[in-house]
């Protein structure tokens, strides 16, 4: 699919995007000018508070953006998913730049004028507001400017915490190996980049007194540019909550990957059917569903037992899919209140692949045939198997195997990461639509290391009991997709890019649910 | 050390009929008053040392001295942009200390060195700064503003509305003495008001300064380190020399005072003038 056309189906779903991500940048921006303005301004005339503060300021611009959404999920009022988290972490990026230009313009100003304002009689608030404030502008516009063009790229790692924005469709083209997404994500948070430092930069002209006059023109842009951020803005506030159905409402989550936020959409779809309305906060990262379900952000998501029993509980991994679904059954029930769906049918483990050129000349067919092999190869792992327990540690150690080099990456980028020949053996998923189109090869885990995980749903008990649907919805849902269904699906979105709510309709229709 | 000089002059040697009145007591005669006046900064070497002077009304008193030599600081502590450390500083009686420091500097007009004019603010704003902050109407600033820009000889209509980067070295010079009367002090404090200027530009504004304060009858005390422009403007002056008051003399007597300070200055006089002097 060419860009253009990839455009013209999706430019209602950009818009969107584009409209969350400026309302996020924004919201940020006026926050943060409302602290950071009066700190700045406190600085200047309290010296001692002066190292301390920027120095905290410091601190939280270098804390790498994921990593602060991570530490501001767990706690309470600030934390959690969605926009709230991203906008506080949003706020904190880009108080140091707005304190250290207020701080700066302000002692920047000609000394000699300042005096002369003390000296004509002017109050403490006078020389502020009428001398230092003025002459800073400039300074503290510039810090404005260089704070929001970090917003906007800062906003595409908010769609990690569930914020929406540009973000979603840059996680999504990684995840599905789809250019036109990581384009079209990338390229309008680049144009939204400039477009800002642009109308900051002639806002900035505006308070030049030193200068020459600026030119008509470009005070009829920057009063163009308000209007444009005005209408936005207004827009963006006005739009509608989700209207409370009287069926009931459902916060659906889902992981951040394809299978996940498919089977969250299905979810969605027929509930909705029911007249039941949904507020969909999919591709979340790492742990987030599973907290933001706990916290009762969520009322359900898509999740597989074996990832509740070593990653959530605890447990060492065990082979006996029973038990395993059993005792997180009883487990999730006294820790957390939340029930486990039956199984849909169909279990995703983790896939140890290699190109199938690889398997070909060497004749593999189970990951025991690759041990010997292993040590000329490097491997790719994406995070989640690095960390768990009955991952990358308790794997290589089951098979006896030692690799070269070890990359640690995304996990959607492991596979392209694998075909393009960067490294030689990845830990996959089983249902990974990519399997097929990149022609890799899935080695048999001959000696059953991998606990099962079966896919199934994680509703808080106090859900189910408030939307009656959902029992009945997750009834029709048990045993209904095979793996073979389950990778199909995965495909039809990731290897031919299909919209994944057609996929899901047309699924659902064929299934005459 | 205070050289022999230095003393408190009687009022009654100035012969100006003003003070000769009776019934006016010396303080209010002297509108400004040091005491005794120490200022200085921890861990240093005092800045002013145990000054005593009194300025009175009317008159253009001179502070001479070379840079550092504490003739800005004492001019700062008039109103009250810096207290003193020791002793007191007595403007119209009052110690600047018991003044309302905003009251104090509304009284008082400040000139300095290119004029510290704010760049943002137009010059008609400028000058009606100090009207404005005391609340005057809308009507009547614009109406000083215009005499008094044409007081300090800048056409109203061709300057209000320029900004002060539009405007020469000179005429920024005019609109800072035009902003320090606006309010109509009666006192008013220069730094160096003319030491950024061209000479021509400088002497025709030292004339038409000195014009001006006996016109209005203000009272004025500047600070340069140009003898000349001390010789032409004051009525007394002041020389000063680390933090120290050596010699209080009208001009006349500085010229032929044989205090070696003084002499230093006015040798670089004559070499200047091919002693024209």
């Amino acid at each position: 699919m060419s860009f253009w056309h990839f455009l013209q189906l999706n430019w209602p779903e950009l818009l969107l995007l584009v409209r969350q991500h400026i309302v996020l940048v924004f919201i940020s921006i006026l926050v943060a000018v409302s602290i950071g303005v009066p700190t700045g301004i406190l600085l200047t005339r309290y010296r001692a508070l002066r190292g301390p503060v920027l120095g905290i300021a410091n601190v939280m611009q270098t804390i790498p953006s994921l990593a602060l959404f991570g530490f501001l999920i767990p706690l309470p009022f600030i934390g959690g998913i969605g926009s709230r988290t991203a906008l506080v972490a949003l706020v904190l990026y880009s108080l140091l730049p707005i304190i250290r230009n207020t701080v700066t313009g302000i002692l920047g100003v000609e000394p000699s004028v300042r005096e002369a304002a003390v000296a004509m009689g002017m109050t403490d608030g006078q020389v502020l507001r009428q001398v230092e404030l003025p002459l800073a502008m400039g300074v503290i516009v510039t810090g404005i400017r260089v704070a929001t063009v970090i917003a906007v790229g800062v906003t595409t790692i908010a769609a990690a915490v569930g914020a929406g924005g540009l973000g979603v469709y840059i996680f999504r083209g990684l995840r599905q190996y789809d250019n036109n997404l990581l384009l079209a994500g990338a390229l309008s948070a680049a144009v939204l980049a400039l477009a800002a430092d642009l109308f900051l930069g002639l806002l900035e002209r505006q308070f030049s007194f030193e200068g020459k006059r600026s030119a008509a023109w470009s005070r009829v842009a920057l009063a163009a540019g308000i209007v444009l951020v005005v209408v936005v803005g207004v827009f963006a506030l006005r739009s509608p909550g989700g209207s409370e159905s009287s069926q009931g409402h459902v916060a659906i989550g889902s992981k951040d990957f394809t299978e996940s936020a498919l089977l969250a959409e299905i979810m969605a779809e027929m509930l909705e059917a029911r007249g039941v309305s949904v507020e969909r906060r999919f591709e979340l990262g790492g742990n987030l569903p599973h907290e933001a379900l706990v916290n009762g952000t969520l009322d359900l998501y898509p999740e597989y037992t074996g990832t509740s029993y070593t990653a959530i509980l605890h447990h060492t991994p065990i082979g006996d899919p029973r038990a395993v679904y059993d005792q997180v059954k009883q487990e999730y029930a006294s820790q957390f209140k939340v029930e486990v769906s039956p199984s849909l049918g169909f279990e995703n483990t983790f896939a140890i692949l290699v190109r199938g050129a690889d398997a070909r000349k060497f004749n593999l067919k189970t990951i025991s045939d690759a041990a010997p092999h292993t040590p000329q190869w490097s491997a790719g792992f994406g995070q989640d198997f690095m960390s768990r327990a009955d991952g990358y540690p308790g794997f290589s150690k089951a098979y006896g195997l030692k690799f070269a080099a070890v990359r640690e990456m995304d996990l959607s980028l492991t596979y392209i990461a694998l075909s393009s020949r960067q490294v030689d053996l990845i830990a996959g998923n089983s249902t990974e639509g990519r399997i097929a189109t990149l022609d890799l090869f899935q080695l048999a885990d001959d000696r059953h290391y991998f606990p099962p995980y079966e896919a199934v749903y994680l509703v808080r008990q106090d859900s189910l009991a408030r939307v009656p649907a959902l029992r009945e919805v997750l009834a029709k849902l048990a045993n209904a997709i095979s793996t073979d269904e389950m990778r199909r699906l995965n495909y039809e979105i990731d290897g031919n890019k299909r919209d994944p709510k057609e996929v899901v309709k047309e699924w659902l229709g064929s299934r005459g649910f | 050390m205070a050289a022999p000089f230095v003393r408190n002059m009687p009022d009654s040697k100035m012969g100006r009929p003003r003070s000769a009145a009776p019934t006016i007591t010396p303080v209010k005669i002297c509108l400004v008053e040091f005491h005794n006046v120490t200022f200085s900064l921890p861990a240093a070497a005092n800045i002013i040392s145990d000054l005593n002077l009194t300025v009175e009304r009317g008159e253009t008193l001179v502070l001479l001295g070379e840079s550092g030599c504490g003739k800005t600081t004492t001019l700062k502590l008039v109103n009250r942009l810096l207290t003193p450390t020791g002793g007191e500083v007595r403007v119209e009686g009052k110690s600047t200390t018991a003044w309302d420091p905003i009251a104090l500097r509304r009284r008082i007009g400040y000139v300095i060195q290119e004029g510290g004019l704010f760049p943002h603010f137009t010059i008609a704003r400028n000058v009606g700064l100090v009207p404005a902050l005391a609340g005057w109407d809308q009507a009547r600033i614009m109406e000083r503003v215009r005499k008094l820009l044409s007081l300090v000889g800048l056409d109203p209509d061709r300057f209000a509305d320029r900004y002060p980067r539009e405007l020469s070295g000179g005429q920024r010079q005019r609109v800072g003495v035009a902003r320090a009367l606006a309010a109509d002090p009666p006192l008013l404090l220069l730094d160096e008001p003319f030491g950024a200027l061209d000479p021509l530009t400088r002497a025709s504004l030292q004339h038409e300064f000195a014009d001006l304060t006996s016109r209005l009858g203000k009272t004025a005390i500047l600070v340069t380190h140009d003898v000349r422009e001390a010789l032409i403007l004051a009525r007394r002056i002041g020389l000063m020399h680390k933090g120290q008051l050596l010699l209080l003399e009208t001009p006349e007597r500085f010229l032929n005072s044989d205090h070696p300070q003084a002499r230093a200055y006015l040798d670089t006089l004559k070499v200047d003038d091919g002693g024209k002097q």
